[in-house]
């Protein structure tokens, strides 16, 4: 499957300053692995050291937050887009 | 649709209006949304900003000018020259004078109908249910996290929508938490990043507008939630990407597990400096990296001693100013070439402030580098304590 993922700004810098990246899985794991593959920096600040999402990092698949439709395993269709959103706090 | 949980008409009456204030908001009263009864409850409402800064600026600025009756204000900071580029409640004239105080001069000449509330102090655990309660809703117009989760429990137990918003440098986001059967802060962010990993604005930087565009988005919805109209940003968070020129949002579920509005296993406001401190992750522990004063760095270079100096800033801020002799190694290209190292040498780390110089001397250690250290307070420090040409930014 063949996906579109969004970067915040804070995260694109470490893609080579890509805020939108195309990637492909069968589900969202395996689309944030390929991203990871391709941006070894960005690994860290997606997932933690067992491969999993942070409290603090967000992810949004066709607008709809993973963690209440079936989290990193969820599967993804051809043409979705997949929003990344991180906790920042400036005021 | 109204949403506050006790609208601001709950002490009487909402209150009528002088002929000054028919002239004064005579475009609103246009409006059949808003109208003389709409008037009135803005007269009648009581919001509270927290923070006076980028956020806090423009919200207050508009619901001023709107005829909101009573705002409060919680800020203990003074006005520097370095908020100017952002917070428009504050002028030149005002650095060094007390936030409120340039604050209540502003907003008084905005509109002298206003009642002001100011609280000059920081918002704790001790003070929050006490200010909060007083009020009809909450704009959170913080700078960190710790005041952020505090802000979102103290609206929770408290029943008050927490109109919310967040900057970093070209992206915002907004949302109104807690609202009656709605999510909350929490729900998103369960917990807080590890200090260190998501830099401030005072270190990472912020486009001057992008807080006037969020702060004005905060202020619209609490207009919208003091008159019952229009769809309230309540289960969306919405996200601003200044960039692009991109608005969208995404949607919110209340966490049934969520601690504060879920379970309600969250009674009482906690220790949120502890609950921010982090137990893990990227940023943990950088209280144990090894420090070295300006002023001793550059003694003992002085007389000779080799110590290599490492900028792990980005080149944009190696083009302000940087310490003679310095190599320049942003701290995303550390790992890159930490092999190149003579990992016997003596190295000094520094950046803009000292955090990303710590993450960098932990990084070092890790390698196997043993004389290493953060230069404390980084290039700012510096500046004030060793080389006044050097600007600060």
């Amino acid at each position: 499957m063949s996906l579109t993922i969004t970067l915040p700004s804070i995260l694109a810098r470490l893609a080579d300053g890509n805020r939108a990246l195309d990637a492909s899985g069968a589900t969202v794991a395996e689309a944030v692995a390929d991203v990871t593959r391709r941006f070894p920096s960005l690994a860290p600040r997606l997932v933690d050291e067992r491969g999993e999402p942070y409290p603090f990092v967000t992810y949004y698949l066709n607008d709809e937050d993973i963690r209440f439709a079936g989290g990193f395993g969820a599967a993804v269709r051809d043409g979705d887009e997949l929003t990344i959103v991180s906790a920042v706090a400036g005021g | 649709m109204t949403t506050l949980a006790s609208p601001p008409s709950r002490s009487g009456p909402a209150p009528t209006l002088e002929r000054e204030e028919l002239l004064r908001y005579g475009r609103h009263l246009l409006l059949p949304e808003v109208a003389i009864d709409g008037q009135r409850k803005l007269k009648a409402a009581r919001v509270l900003i927290v923070g006076a800064g980028g956020l806090g600026s423009p919200a207050a600025l508009y619901l001023a000018a709107a005829g909101v009756g009573t705002l409060g204000l919680v800020d203990f900071d003074i006005v520097e020259i370095t908020n100017l580029q952002r917070q428009l409640l504050h002028g030149t004239r005002d650095v060094g004078r007390l936030k409120l105080d340039s604050a209540r001069d502003r907003l008084h000449d905005a509109n002298p109908n206003v009642k002001l509330e100011l609280h000059a102090t920081r918002l704790t655990s001790a003070n929050a249910l006490t200010i909060i309660r007083e009020y009809d809703l909450v704009l959170d117009g913080t700078d960190n996290f710790a005041t952020r989760y505090l802000v979102n429990d103290a609206c929770v137990l408290l029943g008050k929508p927490n109109v919310y918003g967040s900057i970093f440098r070209f992206d915002g986001q907004a949302s109104v938490f807690a609202a009656v059967d709605g999510p909350c802060y929490r729900c998103i962010y369960p917990e807080p990043p590890p200090p260190g990993l998501v830099p401030s604005c005072a270190e990472g930087g912020v486009l001057g507008v992008l807080p006037g565009l969020v702060g004005t988005l905060q202020a619209t919805e609490a207009i919208k939630l003091i008159l019952g109209i229009g769809t309230p940003l309540i289960g969306r968070l919405l996200l601003v990407n200044t960039l692009d020129a991109q608005f969208r949002s995404v949607k919110v579920r209340r966490n049934p597990l969520c601690p504060a509005c879920g379970t309600r296993e969250l009674r009482e406001l906690a220790d949120y400096e502890q609950f921010c401190a982090g137990s893990g992750g990227e940023a943990a522990g950088l209280d144990a990296v090894p420090q070295i004063e300006p002023r001793e760095l550059a003694i003992r270079r002085a007389s000779g001693e080799a110590i290599q100096v490492i900028d792990v800033r980005e080149p944009h801020e190696w083009e302000i100013g940087r310490i003679d002799g310095a190599r320049l190694i942003p701290l995303h290209r550390l790992g890159g070439v930490i092999q190149e190292l003579d990992a016997n040498a003596a190295i000094a780390v520094y950046c803009k402030g000292g955090t990303r110089s710590a993450l960098a001397v932990r990084d070092l250690q890790n390698a196997g580098f043993r004389r290493v250290w953060s230069v404390s307070g980084g290039i700012l420090r510096w500046s004030r304590e060793v080389d006044a040409s050097v600007p600060e930014y």
